[in-house]
């Protein structure tokens, strides 16, 4: 997949609680989970993005809390794609489990400016800054991993074994 | 490459346990898919994993008797929206077998430990502090619902199995210092990520010395410095705390090969550990008492999964007894199962804290997630024995939170600001 939008950039530990406050909790709608995105980082946050841009951030992004909603609330705010130095363990399964794409790499995170237009290649995990010029690599996804992104996330993964087990 | 010498030779405690559940002979890196023991859901996370399964018409329980749903973080419901999101989990229940934990039970680590796990298992759960179970020499890690939910139809995951961080403690605590301040510590020296992706094995004579509820206290919190699971090998106090509650017949012996692999060892010495707090906005922020003692607060909590059980009642009560909190400042305990409820009440030690001016709120994960129960007015500071300060965490973004232990908790609650408990024990 190929994603293009502005950089949104954001500092170290960016936590669950600041990507989708536990007020919002009380329920599992994409939508209304989206419009809260990143609300506790910065308020002003859905206001000022437009749909395909990109968040940036520094090490251990989505730490904190298990919550699927962080990962949900992001996909369906319309961010493309998070890039970070690095996420925290639960955040990383979940974003994957959900289908948003996320890429590691320390040298695009330093070489980004907030506002930068960035043009993503998750499946050579290239990342352009059109702005600059520049070109980063991201580290790539083990194979397993990649297998349950290319099916969608792990519910469309699970239905395809069944399927496949069935037939 | 260093790694391919030392296959078939030894193994860290998540190497065996991870081996043992996936019939593989598995080391750090591999992944492998593993079989489950355990697994829950609390009423934050569980609507979701159920609306997955139903998505995937597989609304069933591998393994019911040990699939645990608990309403705990709005217990009982303040609103009419999670009202509804508990009903997903009581009728789940009773479509699967499913084990329902109601909204008087307490907290789902809490209640995993005390009911459920035993050592060598294997606990998923779609919460990140399951790795409290870690404490009982057990592989616990949390995950998300797709995550959960798929485990709890198939009875399976798939994992990588972490490199493993070797923490040894040694030294004796002085008066007025725990487990907590430990913890604390640590993550203050590894940081906040200093173990992301990684597992950590406590061990060394401190931890040997060590009661259950100090070491569920240093697994809960292993998250917090981002690690999947806090592990602890099993010994007698490991067996006494089953027999007690009647699975003495599950405990076996789990630990570490002598000559396994880490990734590196970290080595503390408690002898000279002061109280230590974590200031806002995040874990790894701590600071000693003295560098903040006498800053004013407004609300103190005492509870949760972190610090919520008899023993942590009982050091709060014994600082407490006979005396009043400051007319300024709030008190809320909050002990962390029906279990402790029950033993606090039969021991006085609630009504030592009511009467010092505690708020006595239910079992439950409410006043520290910030659902409800004790959220925080603008620019209001809380000192609370939990896990996690980040900003907005009890509610309020406005708002600051300092952790530290139940004994710390107790002296501020008696002086209105941060205040060092060692005067009063």
């Amino acid at each position: 997949m190929i994603y293009k939008g502005n950089a949104w950039k954001f500092g170290r530990d960016i936590d669950t609680d600041a990507i989708i406050p536990a007020r919002y909790l009380k329920t599992s709608d994409p939508d209304e989970l989206g419009r809260h995105c990143m609300e506790d980082a910065d308020p002003e946050f859905m206001n000022k993005m437009k749909k395909g841009d990109i968040i940036v951030a520094d090490e251990n992004f989505g730490c904190g809390s298990s919550r699927e909603h962080a990962p949900i609330s992001i996909k369906a705010a319309g961010i493309s794609c998070v890039i970070a130095k690095s996420f925290a363990r639960i955040f990383y399964r979940n974003a994957i489990n959900t289908g948003l794409a996320i890429l590691e790499s320390a040298e695009a995170v330093d070489g980004i400016s907030a506002g930068d237009e960035i043009e993503v290649d998750t499946d050579k995990g290239e990342i352009k800054n059109l702005t600059t010029g520049a070109v980063y690599h991201a580290k790539p996804f083990p194979e397993f991993i990649s297998n349950i992104i290319k099916q969608g996330g792990l519910i469309s993964y699970v239905r395809e074994k069944m399927r496949s087990q069935a037939g | 490459m260093e790694r391919s010498r030392t296959r078939l030779v030894s193994k860290t405690i998540v190497e065996k346990i991870l081996s043992e559940h996936s019939g593989l002979d598995a080391y750090a890196g591999d992944i492998v898919v593993a079989d489950i023991d355990a697994a829950l859901v609390q009423d934050g996370t569980g609507p979701l994993a159920v609306q997955q399964l139903q998505k995937l018409g597989m609304e069933q329980a591998a393994n019911p008797e040990r699939t645990v749903l608990f309403i705990d973080h709005a217990a009982p419901s303040p609103r009419k929206e999670l009202s509804n999101a508990h009903k997903i989990l009581r009728d789940f229940a009773a479509k699967t077998g499913a084990i329902l934990s109601e909204v008087d039970e307490g907290v789902c680590h809490q209640r995993m430990v005390e009911d459920y796990m035993n050592p060598g298992e294997v606990l998923i759960g779609a919460d990140s502090h399951t790795c409290t179970a870690g404490a009982l020499g057990a592989f616990a890690t949390g995950m998300g619902s797709t995550d959960v939910a798929i485990g709890i139809a198939s009875g399976k995951t798939w994992l990588r199995v972490p490199e493993t961080i070797k923490v040894y403690v040694t030294g004796e605590f002085k008066k007025g210092v725990y487990p907590k301040d430990l913890m604390l510590h640590f993550i203050g020296m590894i940081g906040a990520d200093g173990a992301t992706y990684q597992s950590i094995e406590f061990c060394g004579p401190t931890i040997d010395a060590m009661d259950m509820s100090g070491r569920f206290t240093l697994a809960n919190m292993a998250v917090e410095a981002g690690a999947k699971a806090g592990l602890f090998k099993t010994d007698e106090t490991t067996k006494k705390y089953l027999e007690e509650r009647g699975r003495g017949d599950r405990w076996r012996e789990i630990a570490a090969d002598a000559d396994a692999t880490y990734e590196r060892v970290v080595e503390i010495d408690v002898t000279d550990l002061e109280p230590t707090i974590s200031c806002p906005h995040t874990v790894d922020n701590t600071k000693t008492i003295s560098e903040v003692v006498g800053t004013k607060v407004d609300q103190v909590f005492i509870g949760t999964c972190t610090n919520g059980r008899i023993e942590d009642l009982r050091i709060a009560a014994q600082i407490l007894a006979g005396k009043s909190r400051n007319p300024n400042t709030r008190l809320l305990v909050c002990p962390a199962s029906k279990e402790v409820y029950l033993q606090a009440i039969e021991e006085g030690i609630l009504a030592k804290l009511a009467s010092a001016g505690a708020a006595i709120i239910n079992p439950g994960c409410g006043a520290c997630v910030g659902v409800h129960g004790g959220i925080l007015g603008d620019g209001e500071v809380c000192l609370a024995t939990q896990n996690r300060n980040f900003q907005g965490r009890m509610g309020n973004t406005e708002a600051f939170i300092y952790l530290s232990s139940p004994a710390v908790a107790a002296a501020t609650a008696l002086e209105g600001v941060i205040a060092d408990p060692r005067k009063y024990l």
